[in-house]
C-alpha cells in the first residue's frame, strides 16, 4: 500500500511538472469540444421504432408494414402508453415512436383528414430529420391509396421531438465529446508512461524492486483516474457555458458510471504499453485504436446507420456503450436500471482488459 | 574526501612484486562458506545471439567483486540474471540464499541495483528522487525523512535537494543514483558501469565510495570496462564475448599471464619503433603513450627484448625501466590468448 502511494504520488508529480502533457489534458477537451460542435448530419436507417397503436385498425396495421418497407424504421415493439414511450428512450432501446389516436381510421376514411404522431428521441438530432421526414413522405402516399374520398391533406403526420426541441447538434455532440476524450488521454497517458519509463531506462529499476506487479500497475494508473475525473468535469462545464448543454440525470451516477469506463481505458493503456517499446510506439497504438472509436461509437455517425457488421464491432469498444450511458444520463435523465445492461458490457471488456494487461504486465525484462 | 589510495596504474611505477599491495583498500574476506552469490553455467541467449554462456561466480560476503569486459560482452545481462530481471536460458543462481529463479522477490527485496543508466527521474528533484525509492523499498513513512536527509548530507548535496535530477552533471547523477540503489540499505549492491561516462576525479571519489560501503559489510558486484578499476576489488571475473576467461584475485590474474613490462622512451620514430616490437613473437603486446611505449613480454626480460628487437634498427630510446604489471597488461595478453587459440581452432586441418 505504501508503495503503490509512492509512485501514485511521484507519478502525480511527474505529471504536475510536464507543461506539454498539462496543457493537453486541460485544452483537447475544449477544442474538441468547439470543433465537433457542428457534426456531420447523416442519413440515418434502421432507426428502433415502438408503436403505440390506440386505433388497432387495418389503416394503421398498413401504415406500419408500410413504414417497415422504407427501411429506415425497425419496428421492436408495441407501447400502450406514453410512459413506456418514455422508458424505451431512456434506455436507448428505441428512437422513434408512432402514435395512432383512437379514430385514426375513420379520420381517414371519412375524409377528415388523420393525423399521426411521430415522437422522436431529439438528442441525436441525426435521427430527427430522417424520422420526420421519411414519415411525412410516406403519409402523402399512403394517405392518398388509402382515403375514400381524396382531401388534401388526408393524412397529416405530428412530429414531436422529445430533449431537444430545438434540434441543437452541439447538446447531442457535447456528452459524447466526454466518451472520446477520456478513450484518447486514459489510453494514450497510460501507455506513454510506461513506454517513458521504458525508455529511459527507470523500468529496470522499478522492476527489480520488491514492489508487486499490482502496486505498481494501480500507483501508476491512480493519478490518471482523477486527471479523467477532472476532464470530464471541465466538458461539462464547458459545454454548459459555452452550447448551454443541459444536465438531466443524476451526477453521481455519471461519475460512477466513468468509474468503470475509465477502468477500462486504463487497463488497455497497460496493454498497449506491455507491446510498445517506445512513447512514439505508444502513441501510434494508441491513436491507432481512438480510430474505430470515433468512427464505429455512434460518435461520429449515427450508430442505427450503420451496416450491420460495424454495428457488432463497434459492441467490443468500450466508448459504444459508455456513449449510450452518458447521452443518457445527461440529456434524457436515465436512471441506474436504464443503463445496466450498457454497464454490464462496459464491464464485461473491463474485466478482459484487466485479465490480458495483468498477463501480459510482468516484472520481466525481455 | 580522502585521496584514494591506490594509484592509478600508469602513475604508479612500482615493479609487479608490488601488486599484492593493491588490495589493502579493504582486506578481502576469505571464508569459502559464506557465498553471498552462487551462480553455475549461467548462460542466456536472444534469439540466435548467445550473449551469456556458461557463466559461473562465486561472490562471498563483504568483498567487492568486479565484472570486467568490454561493451557488449555481457556484463549486464549476467547482472540483471542474478538480480531476477531476466531468466537464464540455463543455469541457475543462489542469491542472499535464495534461488532467484524460484524466489526472484525474496531476492529484489535483498539487493540494490544501480542500472547502467542510472534509473533517476530527471523530471524530479534530488529529494523526490530519493524518497520515490525509499518509498517503493518500503522504508517506512517514519524514518522517510530522517533516512533521505541523512543521505542528502552524506553524499553532499544538500543545497541542491530542490534540484532537477535531470540537471545535475554527470558525477553528481552517479551519486545520487548510488544513494538510491542503497536508500534500504541492502546487504548486496550491484552496480553496473557506474562510472561510465564520468570524470577521473568522480571516479576516484566514486571508488572511496564503494569501499566505504564495502567496509560498512555490504557486498558489492560491480561491473566496469576500465581495466584501472579492477585493481580496487578484491576479486574479478573477466567476461569475453559472453563466457567468463579467467578470474580470480587481481594479484592471481596477473600472475598467471607471467607478463613483465617495461617503458620505453623513443623521442623519434616512436610508431616505427612500436610497429617493429609489435611484429616480434615474444612481445606481448605494445601501448603507446605519446612517445612513451609500454612494452609486454612473456617470461622474459623485457629490456632484454627491447634491445634486440630496436638495435639492429638504429632506433634511439631510453629505458625508463620495468614496470608493475597491471591487470590491463594481463586481460590484453589474454585477449590475444584466446583470439589466437580461436583462429587456430577455425583454420583447416593440414
Ligand atoms: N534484451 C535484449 N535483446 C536482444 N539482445 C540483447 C538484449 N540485451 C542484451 N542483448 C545483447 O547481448 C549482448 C550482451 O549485452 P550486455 O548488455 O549484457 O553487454 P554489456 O557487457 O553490459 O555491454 P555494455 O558495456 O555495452 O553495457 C549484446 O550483444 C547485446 O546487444
Ligand atoms: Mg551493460
Amino acid at each position: 500500500m505504501n508503495r503503490m502511494l509512492a509512485i501514485a504520488d511521484k507519478e502525480l508529480r511527474q505529471v504536475s511538472r510536464d507543461r506539454m502533457t498539462l496543457a493537453m489534458m486541460v485544452v483537447l477537451p475544449v477544442m474538441q469540444l468547439l470543433l465537433f460542435g457542428y457534426a456531420i448530419n447523416n442519413d440515418v436507417r434502421h432507426m428502433p421504432t415502438l408503436v403505440l397503436d390506440d386505433d388497432r385498425s387495418a389503416a394503421s396495421r398498413d401504415f406500419v408494414r408500410s413504414m417497415e418497407v422504407t427501411g429506415y424504421y425497425d419496428v421492436v415493439g408495441h407501447a400502450r402508453s406514453y410512459g413506456e414511450v418514455e422508458r424505451a428512450f431512456r434506455a436507448g432501446s428505441a428512437k422513434v415512436a408512432v402514435v395512432f389516436a383512437r379514430g385514426f381510421a375513420e379520420d381517414l376514411l371519412s375524409g377528415r383528414g388523420a393525423t399521426l404522431q411521430v415522437i422522436v428521441d431529439g438528442s441525436d438530432p441525426q435521427t430527427v430529420a430522417s424520422a420526420t421526414n421519411t414519415a411525412s413522405g410516406l403519409a402523402a402516399e399512403r394517405g392518398a391509396s388509402l382515403s375514400l374520398r381524396p382531401v388534401v391533406p388526408p393524412m397529416r403526420v405530428e412530429p414531436t421531438i422529445w430533449y431537444n426541441p430545438e434540434l441543437r447538434t452541439s447538446i447531442f455532440v457535447v456528452p459524447g465529446i466526454i466518451g472520446v476524450i477520456l478513450t484518447m488521454t486514459m489510453v494514450m497517458f497510460t501507455s506513454m508512461a510506461i513506454a517513458r519509463e521504458r525508455e529511459r531506462g527507470t523500468l529496470e529499476a522499478l522492476i527489480v524492486s520488491p514492489v508487486r506487479s499490482v502496486e505498481l500497475m494501480v500507483g501508476k494508473l491512480l493519478p490518471y483516474v482523477a486527471v479523467g475525473y477532472v476532464q470530464i468535469t471541465l466538458i461539462l462545464i464547458a459545454g454548459h457555458l459555452v452550447f448551454d448543454v443541459p444536465f438531466r440525470g443524476s451526477l453521481p451516477l455519471l461519475y460512477a458510471m466513468s468509474f468503470v469506463f475509465i477502468a477500462a481505458n486504463l487497463a488497455l493503456g497497460l496493454v498497449f504499453s506491455t507491446l510498445a517499446k517506445t512513447q512514439q510506439q505508444a502513441m501510434q497504438m494508441s491513436f491507432f485504436f481512438l480510430l474505430p472509436n470515433i468512427l464505429l461509437s455512434g460518435f461520429a455517425f449515427p450508430w442505427e446507420g450503420m451496416p450491420r457488421p460495424a454495428q457488432w464491432l463497434s459492441e467490443v469498444l468500450p466508448l459504444t456503450h459508455y456513449l449510450r450511458i452518458v447521452r443518457g444520463i445527461t440529456l434524457k435523465g436515465s436512471e441506474l436500471t436504464d443503463v445496466v445492461r450498457e454497464l454490464g458490457w462496459m464491464s464485461v471488456i473491463l474485466v478482459f482488459f484487466v485479465t490480458l494487461a495483468s498477463l501480459r504486465f510482468q516484472k520481466k525484462l525481455g | 574526501m580522502s585521496a584514494p589510495q591506490t594509484d592509478g596504474p600508469r602513475a604508479s611505477a612500482a615493479p609487479r612484486q608490488d601488486v599484492q599491495a593493491l588490495a589493502r583498500d579493504a582486506q578481502a574476506p576469505t571464508a569459502d562458506t559464506d557465498l553471498v552469490i552462487d551462480a553455475r553455467h549461467l548462460s542466456r541467449s536472444f534469439g540466435s545471439l548467445q550473449a551469456v554462456r556458461d557463466v559461473s561466480l562465486d561472490v562471498r560476503r563483504g568483498e567487492i567483486y568486479g565484472v570486467l569486459g568490454a561493451n557488449g560482452a555481457g556484463k549486464s545481462t549476467t547482472l540483471r540474471m542474478l538480480c531476477g530481471l531476466l531468466d537464464p536460458s540455463s543455469g541457475s543462481a543462489t542469491v542472499v540464499g535464495y534461488d532467484v529463479a524460484k524466489h526472484p522477490e525474496e531476492v529484489k527485496a535483498r539487493i540494490g541495483y544501480m542500472t547502467q543508466r542510472f534509473s533517476l527521474y530527471e523530471d524530479l528533484t534530488v529529494t523526490e528522487n530519493l524518497r520515490f525509492y525509499a518509498g517503493i523499498y518500503g522504508v517506512p513513512r517514519r524514518t522517510r525523512r530522517a533516512r533521505v536527509d541523512g543521505v542528502i548530507e552524506r553524499i553532499g548535496l544538500g543545497d541542491r535537494r530542490k534540484q532537477l535530477a535531470g540537471t545535475l552533471s554527470g558525477g553528481w547523477k552517479q551519486r545520487l543514483a548510488l544513494a538510491c540503489s542503497t536508500i534500504h540499505e541492502p546487504p548486496l549492491l550491484f552496480l553496473d558501469e557506474p562510472t561510465a561516462g564520468v570524470d577521473p576525479l568522480s571516479r576516484r571519489s566514486f571508488w572511496d565510495q564503494i569501499h566505504r560501503i564495502a567496509s560498512e559489510g555490504t557486498t558489492v558486484v560491480v561491473t566496469t570496462h576500465y581495466m584501472d578499476e579492477a585493481e580496487r576489488c578484491h576479486r574479478l571475473s573477466f567476461i569475453f564475448r559472453g563466457a567468463v576467461l579467467e578470474a580470480g584475485t587481481p594479484q592471481e590474474v596477473v600472475a598467471r599471464r607471467h607478463l613483465r613490462v617495461v617503458e620505453l622512451d623513443v623521442p623519434h620514430g616512436a610508431r616505427g619503433a612500436a610497429d617493429a616490437l609489435r611484429d616480434d613473437p615474444r612481445v606481448e603486446e605494445v601501448a603507446p603513450f605519446g612517445s612513451r611505449l609500454r612494452v609486454a613480454v612473456r617470461d622474459r626480460d623485457p629490456g632484454e627484448v627491447a634491445r634486440h628487437v630496436l638495435d639492429p634498427l638504429g632506433v634511439a630510446y631510453e629505458n625508463c625501466g620495468e614496470q608493475r604489471t597491471t591487470v590491463e597488461d594481463a586481460f590484453v595478453a589474454l585477449v590475444h590468448e584466446d583470439e589466437r587459440a580461436h583462429t587456430r581452432s577455425q583454420e583447416p586441418a593440414p
